[in-house]
C-alpha cells in the first residue's frame, strides 16, 4: 500500500520562477489496484513520481510504503522494490549492454556480487521471460540493446521492470514515444505482467481511451492536486465525453 | 632494428598495456575520462620504490595497487561526496599526489634502486623470463577483469557508464560505483608505474607526465584494428594498442625523434584519431556542397 499525507513540492522557491508542482497532495493507492492518470503537461504527474521514487525530495509531507515510512530514505535503496518505466525507451535500458546484460543488471540487486550475472540457468529464465513477449526477443539475448527498436527496447524494459515483481510499478506515458503498433503490444503486455503477478501499478497516458480501458481506478492532476478520483463502478461507467470536461486536455 | 631494442619496446609495451587497461576502465566502462592517472602513476612507482629498496620488491607492486586504488577514491570522493566536476576532480587529486609521492621519495626527484652499488632484485631483474612474467601479469589481469564485467557486480559497474539516468533511478548506487570504478582503474595504473620502475631501475617524480594520454593512445589504437565490440575485445584491443604503440615510439625514436617529443606525438595521435569522425563528417560535407 502506498500512501501519500500532504506532500508539497516546490521547485526554484523563492524565485520568480517559483512553481508547486505538488499542492498538498494526500492520496493512498491499495494493494493491486492499477491506476490511470491523467493531467494536462506540467501537472504535476511525473513529480508525482519523483517523489515516490525519491528522485526529488519532498518540501512537505510524508510517503510510507507498506506502513514504512520512505520519505527520506534514498533513492537507490527504494528502488529495490520500486519499478519504473519513462516515456524515452533509451532511458531504461543501458544501450552497449546486451539483451541478456540487462535482464541480469535486473535482478543483480537481488544476487551475490561476485556471482556470475548470466548462466546457462538465467539464459533459460531470460528467453521464457522474453518468449511472453511474441516479439522474437528471445532469440537476441546477446544483441546490444541499442541496436533494438524502441518498442524492443521498451518491451524489454517492461520485463526487467517485473522481473522480480516490484511493491509499485510506474508507468510514465510508456508508450508515448512509440508507433500506434508497438504502444498497443506494450500496453497488451503490461496489461498481462500485471494481472499476472497482481502488481500494483500506476500508469500516466495522455491517452483518453487507454485511462478508460486500463486499470480499475483513474486519477487526474491538475496544478499540482489531484482533481478527480474515479474508483470500480465510478470508473467504469465514465465516458471519453466525461473526462473532457474534467480537464483541459 | 636489433631483437634487443624490439624486446625492449615488447617489455615496455605490455607494462603500458596495464595502464590502458587501467584507463579503459575510466574511459570506456564509466565514460569519464580520469585525470588523476598522471598522479597515481607515479604514486605506484614511489611507493614500489621504496619498498624494492626496503628489500620488498613483490610485497611492493601489491602495494602500488592499493596505494593506486586509494588515489582514485580521493578523485571519486571528491566527484560524488563534494560535488566537484570528475575533470577537476581529478586534476585536484593529480596536483595534491605530486607533494604526497615527493614525500614517499623523500624528496628526492628520482630514487635509484640500488642497493650498495648494485641493482635491487625485482621481480623483472631476471631477463630471461622478463617478458613471460610480464605477459602473464597482462594475461591475468585481463582475464580477472574479464570475469569480473561478467559478474552482477561488474554489469553494475558497467550500466552505471553506459546509461547514468537509468542506473540512477535503480536499486545500484552510483557513487559506490565511482568509488569502484576510480579505485579499480588507479589501482592498475598505480601497477604499471611500480612495474616501470622496477623495469628502469628508477622511479621519477615528473615520470607521471603525458601518461594519461600515453594510456589513451593504446585504446585508441586497439580500438581502430579490432573495432572491438564487447568488453573482452576492448580489454584485448587495449593491450595490443599499447604494445602497438610502443613499437611506433620505438621506431618514431629512431627516425631521430627525441624522447621528449613523445607526448607531443602521442597528444596529436589522440587529437587526430578522436576527432576522425568529425572530420569524416566535414569531408562529406565539402563534397555534398561542391
Ligand atoms: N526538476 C525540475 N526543476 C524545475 N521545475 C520542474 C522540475 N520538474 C518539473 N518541474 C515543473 O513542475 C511542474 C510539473 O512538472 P511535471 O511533474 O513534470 O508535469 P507532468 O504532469 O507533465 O509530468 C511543471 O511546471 C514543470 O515545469
Ligand atoms: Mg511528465
Amino acid at each position: 500500500m502506498l500512501e501519500l499525507q500532504n506532500v508539497t513540492v516546490i521547485f526554484n522557491e523563492g524565485t520568480t520562477l517559483e512553481k508547486k508542482a505538488l499542492d498538498n497532495v494526500s492520496l493512498t493507492i491499495n494493494d493491486g489496484d492499477f491506476v490511470t492518470i491523467l493531467g494536462s503537461n506540467g501537472a504535476g504527474k511525473s513529480t508525482f513520481f519523483n517523489v515516490i521514487t525519491g528522485s526529488i525530495p519532498v518540501k512537505s509531507g510524508k510517503i510510507f510504503l507498506d506502513g514504512q515510512e520512505i520519505t527520506h530514505q534514498p533513492e537507490h535503496v527504494r528502488s529495490k522494490t520500486l519499478g519504473r518505466l519513462f516515456q524515452d525507451p533509451s532511458q531504461g535500458t543501458a544501450p552497449h549492454m546486451t539483451v541478456e546484460e540487462n535482464m541480469g543488471l535486473a535482478i543483480s540487486s537481488h544476487r551475490s556480487l561476485f556471482a556470475i550475472a548470466v548462466r546457462k540457468q538465467e539464459q533459460e529464465q531470460f528467453k521464457q521471460i522474453l518468449s511472453q513477449l511474441d516479439m522474437g526477443l528471445e532469440d537476441r539475448l546477446k544483441t546490444p540493446i541499442g541496436l533494438l527498436s524502441g518498442g524492443q527496447r521498451q518491451a524489454v524494459a517492461l520485463m526487467m521492470a517485473v522481473v522480480n515483481p516490484p511493491k509499485l510499478l510506474m508507468l510514465d506515458e510508456h508508450t508515448a514515444a512509440l508507433d500506434p503498433v508497438s504502444a498497443k503490444k506494450i500496453l497488451e503486455v503490461t496489461n498481462q505482467v500485471i494481472a499476472k503477478d497482481r502488481i500494483t501499478a500506476l500508469m500516466i497516458t495522455h491517452n483518453l481511451k487507454d485511462a478508460l480501458e486500463n486499470g480499475n481506478r483513474l486519477l487526474i492532476f491538475q496544478d499540482g492536486k489531484v482533481t478527480h478520483d474515479f474508483s470500480g463502478q465510478a470508473k467504469e461507467q465514465l465516458t471519453i465525453e466525461d473526462l473532457v470536461h474534467c480537464y483541459d486536455v | 632494428m636489433s631483437p634487443t631494442i624490439l624486446m625492449n619496446a615488447l617489455q615496455l609495451g605490455l607494462i603500458f598495456a596495464v595502464l590502458s587497461i587501467g584507463e579503459y576502465i575510466t574511459v570506456n566502462i564509466m565514460d569519464s575520462p580520469d585525470l588523476t592517472v598522471d598522479g597515481s602513476f607515479v604514486s605506484g612507482a614511489a611507493v614500489c620504490a621504496m619498498m624494492t629498496l626496503a628489500g620488498m620488491p613483490n610485497l611492493g607492486l601489491i602495494c602500488s595497487m592499493l596505494v593506486g586504488a586509494l588515489c582514485g577514491c580521493v578523485t571519486a570522493f571528491l566527484q560524488t561526496k563534494m560535488k566537484i566536476q570528475p575533470l577537476l576532480a581529478g586534476i585536484l587529486t593529480m596536483t595534491g599526489l605530486y607533494s604526497i609521492n615527493l614525500r614517499m621519495m623523500k624528496n628526492m626527484p628520482t630514487v635509484n634502486l640500488f642497493i650498495k652499488g648494485k641493482p635491487a632484485p625485482t621481480l623483472l631483474s631476471n631477463e630471461e623470463f622478463r617478458i613471460a612474467i610480464l605477459l602473464i601479469i597482462v594475461l591475468v589481469i585481463v582475464g580477472l577483469l574479464y570475469v569480473f564485467f561478467k559478474t552482477n557486480l561488474g554489469l553494475m559497474l558497467r550500466a552505471s557508464g553506459d546509461n547514468e539516468v537509468m542506473v540512477k533511478s535503480s536499486s545500484i548506487n552510483v557513487d559506490s560505483m565511482k568509488f569502484l570504478g576510480l579505485g579499480l582503474s588507479n589501482a592498475f595504473v598505480g601497477l604499471s608505474g611500480a612495474l616501470l620502475a622496477q623495469f628502469q631501475g628508477f622511479a621519477d617524480i615528473s615520470g607521471g607526465t603525458g601518461m594519461l594520454v600515453l594510456g589513451l593512445a593504446g585504446i585508441i589504437i586497439g580500438e581502430a584494428i579490432l573495432k572491438p565490440k564487447n568488453v573482452g575485445t576492448g580489454l584485448i584491443a587495449a593491450v595490443l594498442g599499447a604494445i602497438i604503440y610502443r613499437f611506433l615510439y620505438t621506431i618514431a625514436l629512431r627516425l631521430g625523434f627525441a624522447a621528449s617529443d613523445m607526448n607531443l606525438v602521442s597528444a596529436v595521435l589522440v587529437a587526430i584519431t578522436i576527432s576522425i569522425p568529425h572530420l569524416q563528417k566535414l569531408m562529406k560535407g565539402a563534397k555534398n556542397n561542391a
